[in-house]
């Protein structure tokens, strides 16, 4: 498999995306592209360059350990498809 | 051809920060479910998470416990999966650039001194907790965002009980430390135990099983003692062993595999966009490393050394660590710090247990929640530290008998009277008045024809009889070995 080859049904599948036969071809060419440009930036010597967390150069940014009033329960609960007991109902988790 | 096991745990502990680890959401158990979320902590679109860096120093500090390096870089990364339990579609975890690395932990186990490497203590978050219905399953994301540490442990365990011991050792260093509460009822500790086994005398390691989620320590060596034989009879038997996940059924005490998914474990892992890298800086390593303590083994250790105590004790004060800092400081003062153990333990902590019954029941009846009740602790005795040196003392200088320390000891716990002024007022001095134990010993000797013939037919331990008759006649107050020599002249005479 070349390098800007990817398997597109696997990807959609992992990322829970469902995509029709003509999606995947359309998919896999413009994944392809974008693969295709990260090939070129593999052209570049990165020798002793350490690989970026992130882009912005700042690191340490934390926050104290203090309670803040939580979203009230009718509030979260407001977008959730089906709920009881105070609880988001999800299909059944089968194990 | 023999076999061993090869294990290695994963054990994921909730850290007891007030808030949760992204978001200002209360870290507390028992709430309403969904009342204590928050759009962070429920994965809503556009939130920024902002790591809590009082997590930060309780995983830094443990990490300083297990005897880990602190990398000067750190940073968390997204581990993509989808669960109902996990609201943003993925986990926020270290994954190749943790927090601590490279540890140990010792214990003791089978007489000696067991080492269990650390691979690596690092931090993540909790998921919600989910409960299962007849037709769909429901999730309480309270627990969703808690901060989460989970210590990697290398595969250095051989046994189940090994297992078990290093579990609780680690549960010790970690209670020392103050991190977590560890309240296993609460689902505080719970742990994942990768096992295989291989022919003893090899290296290659066997096909990894997994036993996922076991929420108490004596489940982990319950699920070993029966995974570990497993295993062995399947390759005995010339089976394949094949790397896969199993559940242990405490009911049925039996592993059973789970159902494995295709890509599975594909996570995707990388690093997370939305939060800035970490890098301790000196000057905030050296504050972590002021909390760090001395660890439950060594105070063991020095207990044993430093007040000459015999190992139960010692391990009595590793394990209830309020009664052994009672202790201490009485025991640098005392020449005797084994006779203080013995007060410490053997009679206030009795009284202490007592007592807290007798509040709780009289608290219950009075409708008060477990909770919120009131007990008596060691700060709140009624005498000071310094009167049961006083007693020690009393006791070491023959002043009073053993029994009498006994009725002394009761008083004080009970009107915080010193030991001076309840030996004067209840008369207990012991009696070391040659002529009024002879007297007495007369007295028993006349009141006792059985023991003393048994003691003239060659029966020695007819002689603790009369002791005790002696005794009973001074009430306590003569002295022991005194009557016992006087008795024993008279009979021989």
């Amino acid at each position: 498999m070349a390098a800007t080859d990817i398997d597109v049904k696997y990807v959609a599948h992992l990322a829970r995306i469902g995509l029709t036969p003509d999606e995947e071809v359309k998919m896999s060419a413009h994944l392809a592209g974008i693969l295709g440009y990260i090939e070129k930036l593999k052209e570049l010597d990165v020798t002793g360059v350490e690989p970026t967390a992130h882009a912005v150069p700042m690191v340490n940014v934390l926050r104290p350990d203090v309670v803040r009033p939580s979203l009230a329960h009718e509030a979260a609960m407001s977008n959730a498809p089906a709920k009881a007991n105070g609880l988001f109902l999800v299909p059944k988790i089968v194990e | 051809m023999e076999y061993e096991a090869v294990i290695g745990l994963e054990t994921h502990v909730q850290l007891n920060t007030k808030s949760k680890m992204w978001c200002g959401c209360a870290n507390a158990y028992g709430a309403a479910p969904n009342t204590q979320v928050c759009p962070v902590c429920l994965g809503l679109p556009g939130v920024l998470p902002v790591p809590n860096e009082e997590a930060l120093r309780k995983t830094t500090l443990t990490g300083y416990l297990l005897n880990c390096e602190i990398p000067r870089f750190a940073k968390f990364d997204r581990k993509n999966y989808f669960y109902p339990d996990a609201p943003k579609n993925y986990q926020l975890t270290q994954y190749d650039k943790p927090t601590t690395a490279n540890g140990f932990v010792e214990f003791e186990f089978q007489g000696g001194l067991a080492r269990v490497r650390i691979t690596r203590a690092h931090l993540e978050e909790d998921v919600g907790k989910s409960f299962h219905f007849d037709r769909n399953s429901g999730v309480d994301f309270n627990r969703a965002g808690v901060p989460l540490m989970e210590i990697v442990s290398e595969p250095d365990i051989t046994s189940a009980d090994m297992a078990y011991e290093y579990l609780n050792a680690l549960k010790d260093i970690l209670l020392y430390g103050g991190v977590s509460d560890c309240d296993m009822e609460k689902g505080m500790v719970r742990c994942d135990v990768n096992v295989s086994v291989r022919p003893v005398g090899t290296q290659e390691l066997g096909a990894k099983i997994e036993i996922k989620n076991m929420n108490s320590f004596s489940g982990v060596r319950r699920a070993l003692e029966y995974e570990i034989p497993r295993q062995i009879a399947v390759v005995k038997a010339g089976g394949k062993l094949i790397q896969s996940t199993r559940r242990w059924d405490d009911t049925t005490g039996i592993t059973e595999e789970m159902r494995t998914k295709e890509h599975a474990h594909d996570y995707r892992y990388f690093p997370e966009p939305d939060m800035m890298p970490l890098a301790p800086t000196d000057e905030w390593l050296a504050e972590v490393r002021k909390l760090v303590v001395e660890l439950p083994l060594a105070r063991k250790q020095r207990f044993i050394r430093e007040y000459s105590l015999p190992a139960p004790d010692a391990e009595t004060f590793k394990n209830d660590v309020a009664l052994g800092n009672y202790f201490e400081p009485l025991a640098k003062q005392s020449s005797n710090p084994k006779a203080v153990a013995n007060w410490v333990i053997n009679n206030l902590r009795a009284k202490l247990t007592e007592l807290n019954e007798r509040e709780k029941t009289e608290q219950s009846e009075l409708g008060i929640e477990p909770a919120d009740l009131q007990l008596t602790t060691l700060a709140d005795l009624k005498f000071p530290p310094a009167a049961l040196l006083e007693l020690v003392g009393l006791v070491e200088a023959k002043t009073i008998s053993n029994a009498a320390a006994q009725q002394v000891f009761a008083e004080m716990f009970a009107t915080g009277k010193t030991p001076a002024a309840i030996v004067q007022e209840k008369g207990l001095a012991q009696v070391s008045d040659t002529g009024a134990i002879e007297k007495l010993c007369d007295e028993a000797i006349a009141a006792s024809p059985g023991p003393v013939a048994d003691y003239r037919a060659g029966k020695a331990a007819a002689l603790n009889a009369l002791k005790g008759y002696v005794m009973k006649l001074s009430k306590g107050k003569a002295n022991p070995a005194l009557a016992g020599e006087i008795l024993e002249r008279k009979l021989k005479g």
